[in-house]
């Protein structure tokens, strides 16, 4: 895994494991210093953009789902705002409630996935979650029950877990009954105590003494913590619309590494995800999260990556006790879709993948064919600053032994749960698996 | 004490994690799993790996790139049985769409410098490449029908898994029929069960995604979607999704096509 000694080493890791994809990284130290670091992904490109081009538009929210069996939700809830804004239509006031629950559900799938499965055990020292329960099954319990809430939610609005069949363009296929939500209430309040629980448990983890220095972008959306709308925000100052924001992200190809790398135009690289979405909304977190937040030592912004896993656990929190609001208002929408009449025009839907910002551009014909098509997901946005935190963690480590550092680096790239699949179309597939 | 639990390798290709997820979504039983097999491989869930021979591997994704179609090779040789999981490892999945296009033209529109990337121009099957033991539909799989599998791998008996079509388990569930009662558009004759006929009772026609039933006879299907005033194109599409690369649904897509593009030509020449 890692080979050299003394000032000179590298430390490579192939086969990057608990994250979504298949990605390595390296880690090159000449005198002391890190010289070198990279996040190569070897993940086979599958060319969405390219397969969306004369589809109808309806069907953008099937088709790109399948990019990401993690996050479906945020593809279908971008692609529809995307072409919604194209064709002009303005949904009503229940639907976006319906989506917002739906979302809920994914978000709690996803970061009790994330949490207890994928980033906890690198905390305790364990492989993977199957030996963490071996030494703590309640607390592995506990995550895999807040999963299946998070699941059941998906389930009851969306049809199914994992590319959920009652979305499309415009609302839903069918509103589920009011006496059908109600059924998740009761795991919601169990689940509830669990998310509290989770931030009490991840808080109390040890972390590394590492601060980023970054420039967050995240939507922001007056009195609500943002998930399926908003305008765009970054702490530097910048507030746009989604497709202000488009026009202003560029995607390099770079020869080094033949990823597609995201920056904001001559503002260089930027950071997506829980960190980010905190540290510009943590104002508008509901009570219970934002004193779990302060219990476990939280303040209004944080820096240190290795609690990303604590902010995570603060918007499960949040994701719980939305979705109890959102049920405890719930209309069903009726009609459960909008007509939305193709229009020859250009759309940009953004919403909050768990992983950070997924927006969507597409340009469509008189017809609502799809003339040409642009994803960028959140790892594609991250890429930049999940490198710089590789050097960043690997400087302030390198008294560790090269096992230990290899285990470090992995964590710094795990702490942004980076989803290399989501990524697929910007990645680099000339590197040779070993 | 040596651990005699049969091991069980999961293997990534082309995909969206979407099948592999599916193990990890059986929450109540993912304990119950890990205690009867021993997970020797699966990159997704654990940092360990423990080398080869696998009893049971499970493989989810399509080959699209030369690395790949040889990586399957090694797994194949290190597997005593080799399980498909998904509409990408059993058909080559949404992205087998390439297959259809002209040679190159994919990789230009998603990248800058198409040179750069080495990918196939073709998206196929696992078992394109290598013997497969067992192949699990969907996109994604049935978590249930996924359970199935591990339960009779681990006993060595056949998975109970039907062949017959999403239609029947409307029937089955009592969903008035959409495309009778309503002409929806709907491939339930053609789709092979599994996913209990979830569109159907919601009021959607079924799109296809657990792939073509045993016998399906999508050219009736097609014939009957035409009557009922669909566009040819409309139909080609239809068809041409998560398992186009199915030759039962990729041929019906492409005679559907070239349908409509008959149409046009007729048209062009009475005018
Ligand atoms: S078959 Fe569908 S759900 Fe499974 S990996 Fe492929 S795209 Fe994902
Ligand atoms: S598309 Fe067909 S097979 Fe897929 S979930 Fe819907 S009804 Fe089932």
């Amino acid at each position: 895994m890692t080979h050299g000694s003394g000032a000179h080493r590298t430390v490579a890791v192939e086969g990057l494991s608990r994250v979504e994809g298949e990605g390595s990284l390296r880690v090159e130290v000449r005198d002391g210093v890190v010289h070198d670091v990279a996040l190569s992904i070897f993940e086979p490109p599958r060319f969405f953009e390219a397969l969306l081009e004369g589809r109808q538009a309806s069907e953008a929210p099937d088709i790109t789902a399948r990019i990401c069996g993690i996050c479906p939700v945020a593809y279908q809830m971008s692609a529809c705002a995307a072409v919604e804004d194209a064709c002009g239509v303005t949904v009503d006031q229940r639907i976006t409630a319906l989506r917002r629950l739906l979302y809920c559900g994914e978000w709690i799938q996803s970061h009790a996935l994330h949490i207890y499965l994928l980033h906890a055990p690198d905390f305790l020292g364990c492989a993977d979650a199957v030996e963490l329960a071996e030494r703590d099954r309640p607390s592995v319990e506990r995550g895999l029950a807040l999963k299946r809430t998070g699941n059941l939610i998906m389930e009851t609005v969306g049809g199914r877990a994992i590319h959920p069949v009652n979305v499309r363009v415009g609302g839903f296929y069918r509103a589920p009954t009011v006496a059908e939500v109600g059924v998740l209430v009761e795991p919601l309040r169990r689940a509830l105590d669990a998310a509290v629980a989770t931030v009490a448990w991840v808080g109390g983890f040890d972390f590394p003494d590492v601060e980023g220095d970054y420039r967050f972008v995240a939507l922001r959306s007056p009195g609500r913590y943002p998930i399926e709308s908003g305008r765009v925000a970054s702490s530097d100052g910048l507030d746009t619309s989604p497709a202000g924001f488009a026009d202003m992200v560029i995607e390099e190809h770079v020869a080094r590494s033949t990823a597609l790398h995201a920056r904001i135009e001559g503002r260089l690289d930027y950071l997506t995800g829980p960190l980010a979405r905190y540290a510009l909304n943590s104002s508008e977190l509901p009570d219970p999260a934002r004193q779990a937040a302060e219990d476990a030592g939280l303040g209004m912004i944080c820096t240190n990556p290795f609690r990303s896993i604590v902010v995570r656990a603060v918007e499960l929190v949040f994701a719980c006790h939305e979705a109890l609001r959102l049920i405890a208002a719930y209309e069903p929408p009726d009609p459960p879709a909008a007509f939305v009449p193709p229009r020859a025009d250009v759309g940009t839907g953004a919403t909050e993948a768990p992983r950070g910002l997924l927006f969507h551009r597409y340009e469509l014909d008189e017809n609502g064919l799809i003339r040409t098509a642009r994803i960028v997901p959140p790892t594609s946005q991250n890429q930049i600053t999940i490198e710089s935190d590789l050097r960043r963690v690997a400087q302030a480590s390198l008294e560790l032994p090269d096992d230990e550092l290899g285990w470090r680096c992995e964590q710094a790239v795990r702490n942004h749960d980076p989803c290399i699949s989501c990524a697929a179309h910007f990645l680099d597939v000339t590197v040779a698996r070993r | 004490m040596t651990d005699t639990r049969p091991t069980l390798a999961v293997w990534k290709f082309a995909s969206c994690d979407g099948c592999q997820l599916s193990l990890l979504d059986c929450e109540d039983e993912l304990l119950a799993i890990t205690g009867a097999v021993r997970i020797a491989h699966f990159t997704e869930m654990s940092r360990a790996h423990v080398e080869g021979p696998y009893d049971v591997s499970l493989v989810e994704g399509s080959i699209t790139t030369e690395a790949d179609a040889e990586r399957i090779r090694e797994v194949r040789r290190s597997s005593r049985r080799l399980i498909t999981i998904g509409a990408c490892a059993t058909a080559g999945g949404i992205q087998a769409l390439r297959n259809f296009a002209e040679d190159g033209a994919y990789a230009s529109t998603v990248y800058p410098h198409p040179e750069f990337v080495s990918s196939l121009d073709t998206s196929t099957p696992i078992s394109g490449h290598v013997a497969v033991d067992l192949e699990l539909q969907g996109c994604p799989i049935d978590r249930r029908q996924l359970l199935e599998v591990i339960a009779a791998e681990l006993v060595g008996r056949r998975p109970v898994i039907p062949g017959y079509t999403v239609c029947q388990q409307c029937k089955g569930r009592g969903t008035v029929c959409l495309l009778v009662s309503k002409g929806t558009a709907c491939l339930g004759p053609v789709t092979r069960a599994g996913c209990g006929a979830l569109c159907p009772s919601i009021g959607r026609g079924c799109y296809g995604c657990f792939g073509p039933s045993e016998g399906a006879n999508p050219e009736a299907l097609a014939g009957r979607l035409l009557s009922e005033g669909m566009a040819p194109v409309d139909a080609s599409r239809l068809f041409a999704t998560f398992y186009v690369g199915n030759p039962v649904f990729g041929n019906q897509a492409t005679a559907l096509a070239a349908a409509e593009t008959g149409l046009a030509e007729q048209e062009e020449q009475s005018t």
